[in-house]
């Protein structure tokens, strides 16, 4: 078994790994924030490594076109996240919010958060990938407490319980999983090898498969946040430090789908099967729907926009669920395209509300006025979050209305009016944020311009131009995704 | 496949769902952790069973896991917890008793039709198995939306588990069983060190988790 040899994938495991050690151990926190940017950094170079040098498959490690997609995704926002994170927790710790004890085990988190993110997409074993997730959502609901204040461990505890009910469903499911390939591929430890499980699923009995399918669905759609499994999610958002909201929205639910996708591929392939696609198609428009209206009642900015990741984690569950190359080619677009913006959009309301000492909705006001930067950053946030051109989703929106309207026009009704109404709710919000008259604090702020300037370029340029090896790309991932 | 293996087998995974329905209908606290650590004992049996049955040693790893951790730490970690914080010792059950068992024995009859029919052709043993595992889980979840009471809750997440644990120790040959099994008790652990440090009693003067709720009312 010579799947551990030092290759890319090896390094994207091994870094985040030493680094948590090391950082748990290091005092000060000018040092450990330094190291969790470099390590962030080096993670990201090994994963752009592996665009070069696949590494071979093995019964645990798998590198295809599919997951490469969402490891550079992770690394990259991982490693802005970590850019933003280090100014945003010296201002934390200024005001006292966090202490140096404390701060020491959030980068310590940080760092094992991404190894286990990390694992979760390399691995070709479905009980390595479970294994891996429940670890992410572990370190994700420590971050979460963090502050230890009684709405944040309110907060924890209800993502702790509903989070352990989706990832113990999950289990389940995989488990059903290998009673159904036991017959076919033998006993041990084969049949929990995706790889190995793809190439024989045609003959697995289907009534299992479809049973294991309900409860992986459930059990990881609680991760992704879809409705009505989404409970814990505005709450972890809120009331976490901001970094952790962004790698939240940005990083953690991208996972959870990708766990979804790949057992999808597996009912795809089994032709008694139910078809998985409609079940994701419903789930992710109720999602959307409920999501869009509940917009309209938030209070906390970062509760606002945790409600905008449930609606666009539901878009993109629709799009692979409605399937087909052009629809699979716009959830993958729209995926990237919400986690760059999704983030960076957190960057600035990090420095918003640390800027205002509130995150109330209604205190903030004025904000191009007093602080240009940030105020027009979040316009051009909500902008690009609500879908208007020139921004990357537009692009991706269109082309999943586009595709609805071709395959099932008559979820293009329920699919343009949740669209609409979030959009109402956003511009509405944002009016009184970003103009009006200025309130609070109009002190000026250190803000990290770097990276929320790096995401919203890019987004805009996926809106603009995309370059045509990129598209080749992304339209031979969707045909995998059939 | 008939014979003393099988009907053993089926004793202690049938007991497994009838401790199930024990947990449901405790009332005090500290009579819920002796039911749970009961339970454990079941388990562990059951998984002592099936590797001596399928002969697969590693299986007894688990099978020590349920009877050090589950039934002996952390039975006696909630006791002390329960002890030191002066959390009430008598547990809120949201409705009443008799309809939670009524619908108890619903989702118990519901996980064996579904399971039975569904996974017709496996092999008898494993197919019990995994009818009497969706049982213990559904068990669990009930008694999780049925209490309100943040010890409760935990014990239903572990009484959850392991059904979780029965179902994978019932799949012959599954790989990863030991480490599933080691990961979900470091979940389990950091649950029970979370309700002592986060001290949810200092915080909110009650357990309940309805006095958690109240935190947001105000915030939405």
């Amino acid at each position: 078994m010579n799947a551990f040899v030092p290759d890319g994938v090896a390094l994207i495991l091994a870094i985040p790994a030493a680094t948590a050690a090391i950082l748990a151990l290091t005092p000060g926190y000018r040092l450990s924030a330094r190291l969790n940017v470099l390590s962030a950094f080096l993670t990201l170079m090994a994963a752009l490594s592996l665009f070069v040098r696949k590494p071979e498959t093995g019964p645990y490690i798998l590198v295809d076109d599919l997951n490469i997609v969402f490891i550079v995704l992770n690394t990259f926002v991982a490693f802005t996240t970590s850019v933003f994170s280090a100014s945003y927790i010296a201002h934390e710790l200024e005001i006292g919010r966090l202490t140096p004890v404390q701060l020491r085990f959030y980068h310590a988190m940080y760092q094992l958060l991404l190894f286990g993110m990390n694992l979760a997409l390399v691995a070709n074993n479905i009980g390595l990938m479970w294994v891996a997730i429940e670890m992410a959502t572990l370190t994700t609901v420590l971050m979460v407490g963090v502050y230890r204040t009684p709405e944040a461990i309110e907060a924890a505890w209800k993502y702790f319980i509903l989070g352990s009910v989706g990832i113990a469903l999950a289990l389940f499911g995989t488990i059903l999983v290998y009673m159904a390939a036991r017959p076919v591929v033998g006993e041990g430890l084969d049949g929990m090898v995706w790889t190995v499980l793809i190439a024989h699923v045609a003959a697995f009995d289907p009534a299992q498969l479809n049973l294991a399918f309900v409860f992986l669905m459930l059990g990881y759609g609680t991760k992704v946040g879809l409705a009505p499994l989404h409970a814990w999610l505005p709450d972890a958002h809120a009331e976490g430090p901001t970094p952790i909201s962004a790698v939240l929205s940005g990083l953690l639910l991208n996972v959870a789908l990708y766990a979804v996708l790949r057992f999808k591929l597996l009912l795809d392939g089994n032709s008694g099967a139910i078809a998985p696609g409609p079940l994701m198609a419903i789930l992710g428009l109720v999602s959307l729907v409920f999501a869009a209206f509940m917009l309209y009642r938030r209070r906390d900015i970062k509760r606002m926009f945790a409600y905008s990741s449930i609606e666009h984690m539901g878009i993109i569950a629709f799009a692979f669920g409605i399937g087909g190359p052009l629809a699979n080619f716009a959830g993958l677009l729209h995926m990237i395209m919400h986690s760059l913006t999704k983030s960076a959009i957190f960057f600035t309301v990090g420095h918003i509300s640390q800027v205002k000492g509130t995150q109330k909705i209604a205190d903030i006001r004025g904000l191009t006025v007093t602080h240009p930067m940030l105020g027009w950053g979040l316009v051009i946030g909500v902008f690009a979050i609500a879908g208007l051109p020139p921004f990357g989703m537009f692009m991706s929106e269109f082309l999943v209305v586009s595709s609805t309207f071709a395959r099932a026009p008559w979820l293009a009704i329920p699919l343009v009016g949740g669209l609409l109404v979030a959009f109402g709710a956003l511009l509405l919000r944002l009016h009184g944020m970003a103009f009006g008259e200025p309130s609070g604090d109009v002190a000026p702020v250190k803000a990290s311009s770097l990276p929320i300037a790096a995401h919203f370029g890019l987004v805009l340029m996926a809106g603009i131009w995309l370059p045509p090896p990129l598209v080749a790309w992304f339209q031979h991932v969707a045909s995998l995704l059939r | 496949m008939k014979g003393l293996s099988f009907d053993l087998a089926h004793l202690l995974a049938g007991g497994l769902v009838l401790v199930s329905f024990m947990l449901l209908y405790q009332n005090r606290l500290y009579s819920l952790l002796n039911v749970f650590a009961l339970q454990a004992v079941v388990l562990a049996l059951s998984v002592a069973w099936q590797a001596y049955v399928q002969g697969a040693p590693h299986l007894y790893v688990t099978a020590a896991i349920a009877i050090v951790f589950k039934a002996m730490v952390i039975p006696i970690a909630l006791h002390r917890i329960i002890a030191r914080l002066g959390i009430h010792r008598e547990v809120e059950i949201v409705g009443s008793l008799g309809p939670t068992m009524i619908a108890g024995m619903g989702l118990v009859a519901l996980s064996m039709v579904v399971m039975l029919r569904v996974t017709a052709d496996a092999d008898p043993l494993a197919r019990e198995d995994l009818a009497f595992a969706l049982s213990v889980v559904m068990l669990g979840l009930l008694m999780m939306v049925t209490r309100r009471n943040a010890v409760s809750q935990v014990v239903g997440f572990m009484s959850l588990e392991n059904g979780l644990i029965l179902a994978a120790t019932g799949a012959k040959g599954m790989p990863l069983v030991v480490e599933i099994s080691v990961a979900f008790s470091v979940l389990v652990a950091f649950i029970v060190i979370g309700v002592f440090l986060f001290r949810i009693r200092e915080r909110f003067d009650t357990v309940d988790v309805q006095a958690l709720d109240q935190f947001q009312g105000g915030r939405r």
